[in-house]
């Protein structure tokens, strides 16, 4: 497995064709977060900082369980917390593990304009490549998920990397691995999607969760990393995941229709001066200012 | 006698001051980089410009930084210019008559000042064009200091400004057309400041009949 699954599928600012692209089909590879059974240990948060070789991050104390408002650019992995009050006035603590969703169609990529900066494996993994990024932060202004961080000190975005460098030796990622209630799975899209629609099931029929459903969001051409929620139809619940996220409407504006309007304008405009100058030529010549040889004064 | 008649040949007229010209090429300078990375940027097609230019990162470093100068010479130019850049009753004729002056008939222009209407429209969209870049690109520029709920600031950015900078690319191009190709002696104005007596007369006739005295210059 190691090699195939770091075939490229996806480039951004790429010119031209992607070596490689379409030879080989591959599973698409699926991280599946059961919010139900998630107990907000953050042992997964420490196993990725550990294998990532992140340093300690400072955490700030805001009377909730929440050790730090958002993800970092060396924290890739946080569990947010929300004391939720239901409408009978009980209280249902929702906590939902966060980090980058691995988008079918990442609105980071389609935004980037450094060639190969961002690439898509063709395992479905969206991966930063920090020696072609050029800071811009255009990724941060596509990402519907509020993902990519700056370090502002390299001038580099670093998010989650689905641990590729572990799945492609055939090993879970390390988040995955740490989760001691078994609330965290990685697998195939398919199983994983199995898996949950099974639990769904369960949580319906065995726990009265009548909005049990799956979060595999499909503006963003479903994720690489699905959710299992309590009630899906209010999905904001959970640390303010969105309803309907999809790459911004703003964003496929300008790298679609005004690209082109805009390179059509430019090279239209070249060659319509271009044209202009053989067709009129200059206003006047210079020497006209000057009297002929033997003119009359 | 100044010293700056003595400098300006029998026949001519200074057109441009040593500062305006200086001002016009710190522009000028500015203004090629930006579009030069800014292209880099806009199209994975283009981004060797970037490459050439010493890398993306090093492009998007300095990118800002020229933006802010070239801004600067913008202010120059609307301290200096802005009055004589208001529009006029007869620019309303001239772009009326734009189609005499794209094929050269320009006897059948009505009398332009110092600057005709076409000018005028440069300007202004240099100067409208040149605020919204530079608003947008400050918030380009430090996009990662924006809170996820002030969102919506990115998303005007990142469409206007590649927007401001076609717009003012579009004018660009028509102003290096003119002042390098379709008007001879144009560019010799922005480079010794002088610009013939013929020339005046040619393109910019109400002017000429300021310098020679046959009318009073407007205020």
């Amino acid at each position: 497995m190691s090699q195939a699954t770091l075939r490229i599928q996806k480039i951004s600012g790429h010119a031209g064709s992607i070596p490689g692209q379409d030879t080989q089909r591959d599973l698409q590879v699926c991280k599946l977060v059961d919010t139900t059974t998630c107990i907000g240990c953050k042992a997964c948060e420490v196993a990725c900082v550990e294998w990532n070789s992140m340093p300690f991050s400072p955490t700030t104390f805001d009377n909730t369980y929440q050790t730090m408002p958002d993800t970092r650019w060396n924290y890739w992995n946080l569990i947010l917390f929300n004391e939720h009050e239901r409408e009978d006035g009980s209280l249902q603590w929702l906590m939902r593990k966060h980090q980058c969703m691995h988008c079918a169609e990442p609105g980071c990529l389609e935004a980037c304009p450094a060639d190969g900066a961002i690439v898509q494996y063709s395992n479905g993994v969206v991966d930063f490549q920090q020696s072609n990024c050029i800071g811009c932060g255009y990724c941060i202004t596509g990402c519907p998920f509020n993902i990519p961080k700056l370090n502002s000190v390299t001038k580099r975005v670093y998010k989650c990397s689905l641990c590729t460098d572990r799945i492609s030796e055939g090993l879970e990622p390390a988040c995955i691995k740490s989760c001691p209630t078994g609330c965290l799975h990685f697998g195939t899209k398919e199983d994983m999607l199995d898996l949950a629609g099974q639990r769904t099931k369960q949580l319906k029929e065995h726990f009265g969760y009548g909005n049990a459903g799956v979060y595999d969001p499909p503006g963003v051409g479903g994720t690489g990393v699905i959710y299992v929620l309590h009630d899906a139809t209010k999905p904001e619940l959970y640390g303010g995941l969105p309803a309907n996220p999809s790459i911004p409407f703003v964003v496929k504006l300008w790298k679609h229709p005004l690209k082109w309007l805009g390179n059509l304008a430019i090279a239209g405009g070249l060659i319509g001066l271009f044209v202009h100058y053989l067709r009129f030529g200059p206003k006047a010549r210079e020497d006209e200012d000057i009297p002929p040889v033997g003119a009359q004064p | 006698m100044t010293h700056r008649e003595q400098l300006t040949p029998h026949g001519h007229v200074l057109r441009y001051t040593f500062p305006e010209r200086l001002n016009h090429w710190v522009a000028a300078g500015a203004y090629l980089y930006l579009v030069a990375t800014g292209l880099a940027f806009w199209s994975p097609w283009l981004f060797w410009i970037a490459v050439m230019l010493g890398g993306g990162q090093t492009s998007r470093m300095l990118h800002p930084w020229a933006g802010l100068i070239f801004a600067s010479s913008l202010v120059y130019m609307f301290v200096k210019w802005s009055k004589q850049m208001k529009f006029e009753p007869v620019d309303k004729e001239w772009w009326k008559s734009l189609h005499f002056y794209i094929t050269n008939q320009d006897d059948k222009m009505p009398p332009a000042g110092r600057y005709n209407a076409g000018q005028k429209m440069l300007f202004w969209s240099f100067f409208f064009g040149g605020l919204v870049l530079l608003l947008t690109g400050l918030v380009l520029w430090f996009t990662d200091a924006l809170p996820w709920s002030w969102r919506w600031l990115r998303y005007v950015a990142v469409i206007l400004h590649p927007t401001a900078a076609l717009i003012t690319i579009g004018n660009f191009m028509i102003h290096v057309y003119m002042g390098v190709f379709a008007e001879r002696g144009a560019f010799g104005s922005v480079i010794r400041g002088d610009v013939s007596m013929a020339f005046a007369k040619r393109y910019h006739p109400s002017w000429y009949e300021e310098i020679v005295g046959n009318s009073q210059p407007r205020k």
